[in-house]
């Protein structure tokens, strides 16, 4: 045979290119088509970028290390749908830079916990999850209450949002701030301007304090988690490809 | 040629990083003046205390003698004090990466200790936990013994004269920028790449001079073949910095604070993140340590690599087929289907190189199994490549779609790759630690053997107790999860699976702190050799050995 390895490895530079080589194919062949094929995200109704609060929030349940122990990833096994409701589209996390898919279930899959408990019952959870479930394991997080929510740098959050693909107008960039704080007054004119960008958008005191607190953003992002896509009007069969 | 004196000339380049030096310190105090987050701010302050630090190391190199630890061997005068210090580290961070696994472990157990402080919570410490022992920990080693090896199976002395101490201290920098970001709530939340974007910036450049190290030192070697254990080695380092870069990309939200926002979204950004997280599995802690393998096996055996052909075609398949298997994390999720069967087809596949790799390594010991009864670091050695033929052998079962739909999410996963981590990266690392630190302190022999015997069993009772504890509690909740009652109902709620683990999670505790004790051993044995002490003791299977005086080796 004329092909010696020996020259593979008397050669340092032709060792680390093939190397190079021979280490890229698979990424190539998994990643690549993903961002072109378009099987690879689902057409739905209902999806939007998050709202200031809604996006605050989820970058507090990412400095917390929440995806450490939560999923946000329905499986279409029987007793996932069951426990949790619709399996997980690729079109629901069409918007999160990173993803927060998780990989440990050391407590539940929240990827539609949107909506299943009271404000009421988040804050006595974050703040002592056992007051409310004897049996939790999960660590409290009094802080977040008593943490002022830092709002200054809000629109540059949505721009660097814009910079990587999210669809945020340059009105919703400018009312960014507004934005942020109407949603935590109910019932006023900021509040259905916010309504108007951000549709199906919570707009609640989450936290019953006056005060604008890391906790309203953190259960104002829980309390949108997996509602936005409308079920009653899905059809998967549309996506069939 | 490698003479004193051409290790201490003073080059040009040398002038040129004293000022690159000089420009990062400005731009540390830069980020602190201008700093949107505290973070950023303690980060700004340490680089500029690394970058002063590193200015007057420099000066003082300048006008130091020779360097003292320098001995020469077959005329080749070694880079030995950059190894040294990366033995020290990987005990250093070791304990502290160990340490950080029982508390958290202890947590789980008892969430008390989580203390209601946004710094003690699981969710920011479990970070710590992994990147110390993946990165500070495993990290250390594989720059020591890759200094090392590549070293004496050249028989060249390292690459730069500053560069390999820019990578050393370079490496230890990020270390403890990541780990205090974690703890002041910075993170990426990507699992395994945690450090924000400037960090990861950081570890790029120090990388790539890594890169040119190991690659300059293989340049101007001795010996025509380039050795087994330096494949690897090279593999390792050239496909990490291929994952990080893609895996890190992101837009800072201002150059002056911590937060970023990936490149990817959803469906991409899960794939991109575990094409590197399995990655980060298959070449750091699986095709570096294969390069300790391939090397402090024979060394310790005193015997040859089993089989040269089959170093050939394991390196190859290897590499070839690892990169493919992350969609094995995404099992049922939104990647598409075809992704996932991909990534289930070449992980089974992957079976066999690890197979060929782990007979390569075990029948180096033909001819020398006797020593297994007499040689702690040996059979430290060789269990090492027992447990990665186990857990490789596990991976691709669990890699089964039908598997996983039980196993995912699951303990089972924890255990499994604590089976890899403490069974293959930790004790591989042991005994190659054991293996260095009496040679290059130049003593003729460990402290204690018994030490090293009784490390390794302290150890593997605690593997056993983790790893059981773990595939009991992850098939239970698996099975909790998915049981249904007569009636066709659910039969358990999440609460009751999670009540479930308690005394699963005690028993992982009390594994991962004897695991703990078993480390704690070794940095006692290693620093009573590092100070020149012999035990007389017997050896089980060996006459007494004559006290030798310490001196003697100073």
């Amino acid at each position: 045979m004329a092909f010696k390895h020996a020259v593979i490895e008397k050669n340092s530079i032709l060792l680390l290119v093939l190397t190079l080589l021979v280490v890229s194919v698979g990424g190539l062949v998994e990643i690549a088509p993903l961002f072109y094929l378009e099987s690879t995200i689902e057409k739905v109704k209902g999806m939007r970028p998050y709202s200031p609060l809604e996006l605050v929030g989820r970058n507090i349940y990412i400095r917390e290390g929440c995806y450490n122990c939560h999923s946000q990833m329905v499986r279409p096994l029987r007793d996932e749908q069951e426990r949790y409701g619709h399996y997980s589209l690729a079109a629901e996390s069409m918007y999160d830079h990173p993803f927060q898919w998780g990989s440990k279930r050391t407590g539940p899959d929240l990827a539609r916990v949107g909506g299943r408990y009271s404000d009421d019952w988040h804050v006595a959870h974050m703040n002592d999850p056992r007051s409310v479930v004897p049996e939790s394991i999960m660590p409290g997080y009094p802080f977040l209450a008593e943490t002022t929510l830092d709002v200054r740098f809000i629109a540059d959050h949505l721009r660097a949002n814009r910079g990587v693909g999210v669809p945020y107008s340059d009105e919703m960039i400018e009312a960014a701030e507004a934005d942020l704080l109407a949603q935590v007054t109910p019932d006023t004119d900021a509040a259905d301007a916010l309504l108007e960008r951000y549709p199906g958008a919570k707009v609640a005191n989450f936290d019953g304090n006056p005060e604008l607190t890391e906790l309203d953003a953190m259960i104002a992002y829980l309390q949108m988690l997996g509602t936005l896509v409308d079920f009653e009007t899905y059809e998967p069969e549309a996506n069939y490809r | 040629m490698n003479s004193a004196s051409e290790v201490k000339a003073t080059s040009p380049l040398t002038y040129g990083l004293g000022l690159i030096l000089a420009a990062g310190g400005l731009m540390g105090l830069f980020l602190v003046a201008n700093a949107r987050d505290g973070a950023i701010a303690l980060h700004g302050y340490l680089f500029v205390a690394f970058c002063t630090l590193g200015v007057f190391w420099m000066i003082k190199r300048h006008y130091d003698g020779a360097d003292p630890i320098a001995r020469e061997e077959g005329g080749v005068l070694y880079n030995d004090g950059v190894v040294r210090a990366g033995c020290i580290a990987s005990l250093f961070w070791g304990i502290v990466g160990f340490l950080a696994g029982l508390v958290i472990a202890l947590q789980l157990a008892y969430p008390a200790l989580n203390l209601d402080l946004p710094w003690t919570n699981f969710g920011r410490l479990r970070p710590v936990h992994t990147s110390a022992v993946i990165f500070a920990f495993g990290g250390n080693v594989l720059l020591a013994t890759s200094f090392h090896v590549v070293q004496r199976t050249c028989k060249a002395r390292l690459a730069g004269d500053w560069a390999p101490w820019f990578v050393f201290w370079g490496y230890q920098l990020f270390i403890v920028m990541a780990a205090s970001g974690y703890v002041l709530g910075v993170t990426q939340s990507k699992e395994y790449a945690e450090p924000e974007w400037y960090v990861d910036l950081w570890l790029t450049i120090v990388w790539v001079v890594y890169l040119l190290v190991f690659l300059g030192t293989l340049m101007k070697r001795r010996e025509p073949h380039i050795y087994v254990a330096n494949w690897f080695y090279l593999a390792f380092i050239v496909t990490i910095a291929m994952l990080h870069i893609v895996n890190n990309l992101a837009l800072p939200v201002s150059l002056t604070g911590a937060k970023s926002y990936q490149l990817f979204a959803g469906v991409q950004d899960a794939l991109t993140q575990w094409w590197y997280g399995h990655n980060a599995v298959g070449f750091f802690l699986t095709a570096g340590f294969l390069g300790i393998m391939y090397y402090f096996v024979p060394k310790q055996a005193n015997r040859p690599v089993y089989s040269y052909r089959l170093s050939i075609v394991h390196f190859w398949s290897l590499i070839f087929l690892y990169i493919w298997a992350g969609p094995h994390h995404l099992h049922y999720t939104a990647l598409p289907d075809w992704a996932q069967t991909l990534g289930m087809t070449f992980s089974i596949m992957l079976w066999m190189p690890s197979w060929g790799g782990m007979i390569n390594g075990l029948m180096t010991l033909s001819g020398a199994w006797d020593k297994l009864r007499t040689d702690p670091v040996l059979r430290m050695l060789a269990v090492s490549v027992a447990f990665y033929g186990m857990s490789t052998f596990e991976g691709p079962v669990m890699s089964i779609k039908a598997v996983n739909s039980l196993s995912h999410y699951t303990d089972w996963t924890v255990g499994h790759v604590h089976s890899g981590a403490l069974g293959w990266v930790g004790f591989v690392s042991f005994g190659a630690i054991y293996y260095l630190v009496p040679k290059l302190w130049h003593r003729t022999r460990l402290y204690s053997v018994n030490l090293v015997s009784l490390h390794f069993w302290v150890a593997t009772i605690g593997i056993v107790l983790y790893i059981t504890a773990m595939w009991v509690s992850g098939i239970l909740q698996g099975l909790m999860w998915r049981a249904y009652d007569s009636l066709g109902f659910l039969e358990f709620s999440f609460v009751e699976t999670v009540e479930a683990m308690h005394p699963f999670y005690v028993i992982r505790a009390l594994g991962g702190a004897l695991y703990l004790l078993g480390a704690l051993i070794m940095v006692y044995n290693c620093w009573r050799t590092i100070r020149g002490d012999l035990k007389e003791e017997k050896v089980a299977g060996l006459p007494a050995a004559a006290p030798q005086p310490a001196a003697a080796a100073q």
